[in-house]
């Protein structure tokens, strides 16, 4: 019986811990300093919020682990010795592996901004950062949130839960634009703003300033203005933490580097998740990919290889979803904050500014290429099919109402989408009726 | 909250002090009239009357003071009627001394030796009882005296029953006297007291209500909900819990205490069935205006979301207009009280004797009712459920839902979600449902047969154990009164026998689901938090599964509090409805055989 050590307990290594249970009797120990057991890391805002306690955002129920006979070590990983395949823990136990999956996740990227670490600075990732904001909100007035992305939004609308006041700093001239289009960056801008939120374009950290006693009471941008407050959160992207890995034989770049099997440099060593860096990147992917599911799929493939099945990682069609504040956003394949040259794109604004579909696609044969959508539901099954058969962006407004996943007695809008959608293009398209003969067909793919 | 909110909250706070404080209002004085005007029967009129005496004439500042004067009168009465007709231990041995021949039985020789020791009534009753005895050859006088004592301890025991008040008369007595003795405000300005108490209570919870969320975006707000005082069993929830667990102790069982508020509607019954109110009629007021109150609470909570908008009018008509308005004219129409979407075995009397029998001599309508009912049980609940799953009842019909899913929506967080939570469900929901169908089997077998104690069991008593247990206890005390303790669907989820049957349909042959998108979900156990059934739906979301639960009412909320768009109920093939893929949707790690996963 092997045993497999797996240093990290976010979705990444517990997905891999509960596929290799599924596939073998190995035993295996999952390690984390953080948490005692697994939680989900997007929730961390609803507990601040009260929608949750943190009982709730754990997954599996705490009998789960046992029942699964995988041992969870709550302790450090001071250091690792790979030749001899063991592990030193801070409490100065020690741990011998067969295999070792690392799985270490990220922590906030720090860009050496002067004050960076007062007491008062943050980013939301980790379970301490929740107990850190929980700590120091009573005392905020206002906190400044550098960085426009889905954390910084995150952080934003816990701090409005509680009145206290957001200046939202965001480098470029629209919201996580790196990301978004300009017309859903301009939604998901207004509806911050409607929420009260004091939201700056054009606006960069130059420094943090510190009172007398070394408390946060300012920043300042680069155009040179203060704006008073208690509180700096850093929501500008995060980076792999994996700064007590390197200085080793392990190779590392930004990430830990990992072929498509998620093999390190180091036999019977692996890595998944956010600390996992593709050495030779999957098409149109980044080599970091710091998303819920994609390390959910580097633990399900990652089981199978150390189980004795290798497999790549080989995720299908993009796909990510998010909610800023009480707009939700999906999205499906492909659709870049600005269009590549072959590419053609639709846009539909609900006139209530707070629904929208992006449809790009290939100028010529009118292949899908990807959607957004803002404040509407789609089916993941369906939409992965359509990209998977290479369908068009007529096909998919067609056989809209198969697509769309919101909830019953919600208006389609489909009618006055075509209009639009006909007028632009010269074509006649009408909608079909949802039929669940093709939506059972595309579930059968993956089912 | 804003000033107009503070006002209304004070209003309502106001109103809701004062309703618990009428409790205490007025005077009351018993007088003759009342008391003969009541009570049937001549030995229980007298016996009452010379009991009674010391009320009448007195006035009482307090009903927990009048009440149990009151109480011990009827006591005093029976004590009385058994004192009177009982026959002492000596009787037997007076008839045998009376007797020429000590083992021949002889009726006038027993009539003449009793009379300067009983009354006539008594003699009477024992010779028309005995009389069988002059038939008989007893070989002596010892023979002769036991069959004599088994015959007297007989009729001593009947005594109480039959010449006395039973509790149940005492029960409904006391109610109707006390509030029949009542004097002051709540009698001279009923109108005027009705529309102070339930007309600011209302406007101070709407003043509260209606400017919630004001100029913000449609969105489900949870804020808060764990660090509320009220709605994560704070000191708030444990008062609101304990009011209203007391609440439904006094409206079961000692209803004699609560005639102030029931005189409060007097009017508005005699309006509208052209009756005076009962304790029933008070109930089902309040029902109706606390579901319309905290159905416009849960309208604007959940604003955004036309599901629930449509769901919560559903719930609140069927409320108002079948449970509450359509009986009461049936009864102004003499016609017999019913409504029309209570179905068996919720509505556990269905098929008792006296409702089987008030329905057949109703003539056509009474047949209908009857028809109507075995319908809905034997059709409706199939077929619908077949169609749109247990939600078509449970959620968008039902008044025990109903209730849930208006008063109860600020407790749905409080289910227990764990797995020992839903075994221990399981097993209770069932067993109610098989106690229903024994004592319904029991019930109709005795409706047939005439035969009151079928297999040595007791009939009525059976229906009289099921209908404190789970009729009063289970379904009112714990299925309302723990809303802030337990959540708000205790005695949906673990005891209503409909619910089961519901349920065993949903879960075996129907097109309903949940289905869950794909690969989106992110674990964040919102839906989980918020389900009123105490389902872990998130445990099967984050497999990608489809939920297919038997508990599962159908009220959308996990999918509404979804962040990331990953459930939709919906009703769809069978097929396919219960599958699990093994892997997250869009992997394309593992490529799959779908024959064999269609298996």
């Amino acid at each position: 019986m092997a045993h497999i050590a797996i240093i990290g307990n976010g979705i990444s290594g517990v997905t891999a811990a509960r596929h290799i249970r599924k596939r073998s009797n190995d035993r295996i120990t999952l390690i984390s300093a953080e948490t005692e057991h697994f939680f989900s890391r997007t929730a961390l805002m609803y507990v601040f919020m009260g929608h949750m306690e943190y009982k709730h955002i754990k997954p599996y129920e705490d009998h789960f682990w046992e029942k699964n006979k995988i041992d969870l070590k709550f302790d450090y990983v001071s250091s690792i010795n790979y030749s001899s395949k063991e592990l030193d823990f801070q409490s100065g136990d020690k741990l011998s592996y067969d295999t070792l999956i690392l799985a270490v996740g990220s922590k906030p990227n720090r860009f050496n901004w002067p004050g960076q670490d007062l007491p008062q600075v943050q980013g939301l990732y980790s379970y301490q950062d929740l107990e850190s904001m929980e700590r120091l909100a009573p005392t905020t007035k206002r906190a400044v949130i550098v960085g426009g992305g889905l954390i910084g939004v995150e952080m934003a609308e816990m701090f409005r839960t509680r009145n206290i006041e957001v200046t939202f700093l965001v480098r470029e001239g629209k919201f996580w634009g790196g990301v978004l289009p300009t017309e859903e960056a301009a939604l998901v801008g207004r509806h911050i703003e409607e929420h009260h939120v004091d939201l700056r374009y054009h606006t960069e950290l130059d420094a943090i300033l510190a009172d007398e006693n070394g408390n946060v009471r300012a920043v300042k941008t680069k155009s040179g203005d203060e704006i008073e407050c208690e509180f700096v959160g850093l929501t500008a992207g995060v980076t792999p933490n994996v700064d007590f890995l390197k200085n080793s034989e392990l190779e590392i770049n930004r990430g830990i580097l990992v072929d498509e099997f998620c093999k390190t440099n180091i036999p019977d060593v692996y890595a998944i998740g956010d600390c996992a860096e593709r050495r030779n990147p999957i098409s149109g992917r980044k080599a970091l990919e710091q998303v819920w599911y994609t390390g959910k799929m580097m633990g399900e493939a990652v089981a199978r290889t150390i189980t004795g099945t290798p497999t790549e990682y080989k995720p299908g069609h993009w796909f990510n979803s998010a909610k800023f504040f009480d707009i939700e956003y999906q999205t499906y394949g492909w659709v870049r904050s600005t269009l590549d040259a072959q590419e053609s794109q639709f846009y539909w604004e609900h006139p209530d500014g707070r629904k929208c579909i992006k449809l790009v696609f290939e100028t010529n044969g009118r292949e899908l290429i990807g959607v957004n959508v803002f404040g509407i539901r789609l089916r993941h099954v369906v939409l992965d099919q359509m990209l998977e058969g290479e369908k068009t962006v007529d096909y998919l407004l067609e056989h809209w109402k198969d697509a769309l996943f919101d909830p019953e007695f919600y208006t389609d809008h489909i009618n006055e989408v075509l209009a639009e959608f006909n007028s632009q293009f010269n074509t006649a398209l009408k909608p079909q009726k949802k039929s669940w003969t093709r939506i059972f067909s595309a579930q059968k793919v993956w089912n | 909250m804003n000033t107009l909110q503070k006002i209304g909250l004070g209003v309502f706070v106001m109103a809701l002090l004062g309703f618990v404080s009428a409790i205490g209002w007025g005077t009351y004085q018993l007088t003759p009239e009342m008391a003969e005007s009541h009570i049937s029967g001549e030995v229980k009129r007298e016996a009452f009357m010379a009991a009674a005496e010391p009320l009448f004439g007195q006035e009482y500042g307090r009903n927990f003071a009048f009440v149990p004067a009151l109480k011990s009168a009827f006591q005093e009465g029976n004590e009385e009627i058994r004192n009177t007709y009982a026959y002492p231990s000596e009787t037997a041995d007076w008839v045998i001394s009376s007797f020429a021949e000590a083992n021949r039985y002889n009726a006038d020789q027993l009539t003449s030796g009793l009379a300067k020791y009983l009354n006539e009534d008594q003699i009477q009753s024992l010779r028309d009882n005995t009389s069988w005895m002059a038939d008989k050859e007893y070989s002596d006088a010892q023979a002769l005296r036991a069959d004599l004592v088994t015959k007297i301890d007989e009729l001593n025991a009947n005594v109480g029953q039959s010449l006395g008040f039973s509790s149940s008369e005492i029960n409904s007595l006391l109610f109707t006297l006390t509030k029949e003795s009542s004097s002051g405000v709540l009698i001279e300005s009923s109108w005027m007291v009705f529309l102070l108490v339930f007309g600011t209570g209302v406007a101070g919870a709407l003043m509260y209500l209606l400017p919630m969320y004001r100029n913000e975006p449609p969105g489900i707000k949870n804020h808060h909900i764990f660090t509320s005082a009220i709605m994560n069993r704070g000191w708030l929830g444990i008062i609101l819990g304990t009011f209203l667990i007391s609440f439904y102790v006094f409206l079961y069982w000692f209803p004699e205490y609560l005639t102030n508020w029931v005189l409060l509607v007097d009017p508005l019954s005699r309006a509208l069935s052209g009756h005076p109110a009962s304790q029933w009629f008070l109930y089902g007021f309040m029902y109706t205006v606390v579901m319309l109150v905290m159905g416009i609470r849960m309208m604007i909570k959940y604003r955004g979301n036309r599901y629930q908008i449509i769901r919560t009018l559903s719930v609140v008509f069927f409320q108002t207009a079948f449970a509450f308005l359509i009986p009461e004219i049936l009864v102004r129409l003499n016609q017999p009280y019913y409504d029309f979407k209570n179905i068996w075995p919720l509505d556990y009397d269905f098929f008792f004797n006296w409702h089987l029998s008030s329905l057949i001599e109703s003539g056509s309508l009474g047949i209908f009712m009857l028809v109507w009912g075995i319908a809905l049980i034997a059709v409706a609940i199939p077929v619908v459920t077949y169609l749109y799953g247990k939600r078509w009842y449970c959620s968008w019909v039902c008044g025990c839902g109903g209730l849930a899913e208006t008063l109860g929506d600020p407790f749905r967080q409080l289910s227990d979600k764990s797995v020992k939570a839903w075994k221990i469900e399981r097993w209770m929901i069932h067993s109610v449902l098989v106690f229903a169908a024994f004592m319904t089997g029991l019930t109709l077998y005795t409706y047939f047969s005439g035969n009151y104690s079928p297999f040595g069991i007791p009939t009525g008593g059976v229906q009289k154990t099921y209908g404190f247990l789970i009729g009063s206890a289970f379904a009112g005390v714990v299925g309302t009164g723990f809303y802030p303790l337990m959540g708000n669907r205790v005695w949906c989820r673990f005891g209503c026998p409909l619910a089961a049957y519901l349920g065993i349909v949903q879960r075996f042959k129907s097109r309903f689901r949940i289905t869950t998108n794909g690969g989106q979900c992110i674990s964040c156990g919102n839906c989980s938090t918020y389900c009123e059934m105490g389902i872990d739906v998130k445990w099967y979301a984050q497999r990608g599964q489809n939920i297919v639960r038997s508990s599962c009412v159908g009220c959308g909320v996990c999918s509404a509090v979804c962040p990331r768009g990953v459930l939709k109920l919906e009703n769809g093939p069978e097929s396919g409805r219960l599958e699990v893929g093994p892997i997250t949707i869009g992997n394309k790690s593992i490529e799959l055989n779908p024959n064999v996963m269609n298996g």
